[in-house]
């Protein structure tokens, strides 16, 4: 069983990564974070093993695109501590994955991979390169954590 | 903890659909422009049905009667290679050249030709065919000749009847000895539209 036509990625899985991507790197940043996953992605599609889990694979890429992105930003980002006694915004989207993108390294990828890009477990392990149940629990303690910034 | 995973959820909700849809196209635009668009492809409306073509660097390389998607794209994925996208501007000088063919303005389609899909024997004959002028036509022992193997008439058969450059590849223009239209892959009802067109036959 051969690789599937590329054009077939990406009506599957253009508006999830985007949306991802959203969440990750910011709406202002998404199209040239979409643009940067997609072409590494054809680039390098020929040299994928058969029977790779594709879409892991894909999100791989657009996670470190936009961590890419975020390095090579200039202007700065940190506005300080955490919001004090903030309430989620549940109509919008910034307040909180703002505050996800201040969790440390680790459970900000859980939760984005979880939460942004609804991987299961299994897969955010992969892309983590840790075990299933350390990537749960980075989940766990990033949840906790926005807890705590938000009441 | 159930408030933050709402919170969380809810808010990954954002409707940006459309601009997915524009964010692909424009990538699959630059991603052309790179070169790293190995097949690329689009669907022909035409009078004889929706056509499906597609090309590589070398030029036309497939153009079929399509009436699933699916099964045709993997073959190109399997037998070409796995960077298949789809692309309208890619495909706007074959769309044009048939357009006019079918209004009876153009004789001569002019476009390069990617053979890969046929190899050997076969190859011989459909390279033979796509020299088989506008409004003439040819016997199948004819083709078997000119691909050098005057007694292979039931293979030159075959070999027209695997051609994956419809129209633009004539083998509409191969009949049998004797003028009997012989067969077409497309349907007969197709062989005889173009022949028709081209003013073979009433």
């Amino acid at each position: 069983m051969s690789l599937p036509p590329f054009q077939s990625l990406l009506d599957r899985y253009r508006e999830p990564v985007y949306r991802f991507l959203v969440a990750t790197a910011g709406p202002q940043y998404a199209d040239d974070c979409f643009q940067e996953t997609f072409l590494a992605a054809l680039a390098a599609y020929p040299r994928l093993r058969r029977g790779s889990n594709l879409r892991a694979w894909l999100f791989t890429i657009a996670y470190r695109k936009a961590m890419d992105s975020h390095r090579t930003r200039r202007k700065d980002r940190a506005t300080g501590p955490a919001v004090e006694k903030a309430s989620p915004s549940t109509d919008g989207y910034s307040d909180i994955w703002d505050a996800v993108k201040r969790l440390p390294p680790k459970q900000r990828a859980a939760v984005f991979h979880r939460y942004a890009a609804d991987l299961p477990y299994k897969d955010i392990a992969n892309v983590l390169g840790s075990t299933d149940a350390a990537a749960r629990q980075n989940v766990r303690e990033g949840l906790k954590k926005l807890k705590e910034v938000f009441s | 903890m159930k408030n933050i995973q709402d919170a969380l959820t809810k808010a990954g909700r954002v409707p940006i659909g459309e601009r997915a849809v524009q964010a692909a196209e424009a990538t699959m635009l630059e991603a052309t422009r790179r070169g790293l668009v190995d097949v690329a492809y689009y669907l022909i409306d035409s009078p004889l049905g929706t056509l499906f073509a597609a090309s590589t660097a070398k030029g036309l390389v497939r153009l079929a009667y399509v009436q699933d998607l699916d099964p045709i794209l993997a073959e190109l994925a399997d037998r070409v290679s796995p960077r298949v996208v789809e692309s309208k501007k890619e495909l706007e000088l074959v769309r044009r050249r048939l357009d006019e063919y079918f209004e009876g303005k153009r004789q001569s389609f002019d476009l390069p030709l990617d053979f890969r899909l046929s190899n050997g024997f076969y190859g011989r004959v459909l390279q033979a065919t796509a020299r088989i002028p506008y409004g003439q036509t040819v016997s199948y022992r004819d083709m078997a000749e000119k691909a050098g193997n005057l007694r292979a008439t039931r293979a030159a058969g075959n070999a027209l009847g695997s051609n994956p450059i419809a129209i633009v590849v004539p083998c509409h223009r191969v009949l049998r000895t004797g003028g009997d239209l012989g067969g077409y892959t497309g349907g007969l009802d197709k062989k005889i539209i173009l022949l028709r067109l081209e003013k073979v036959i009433n």
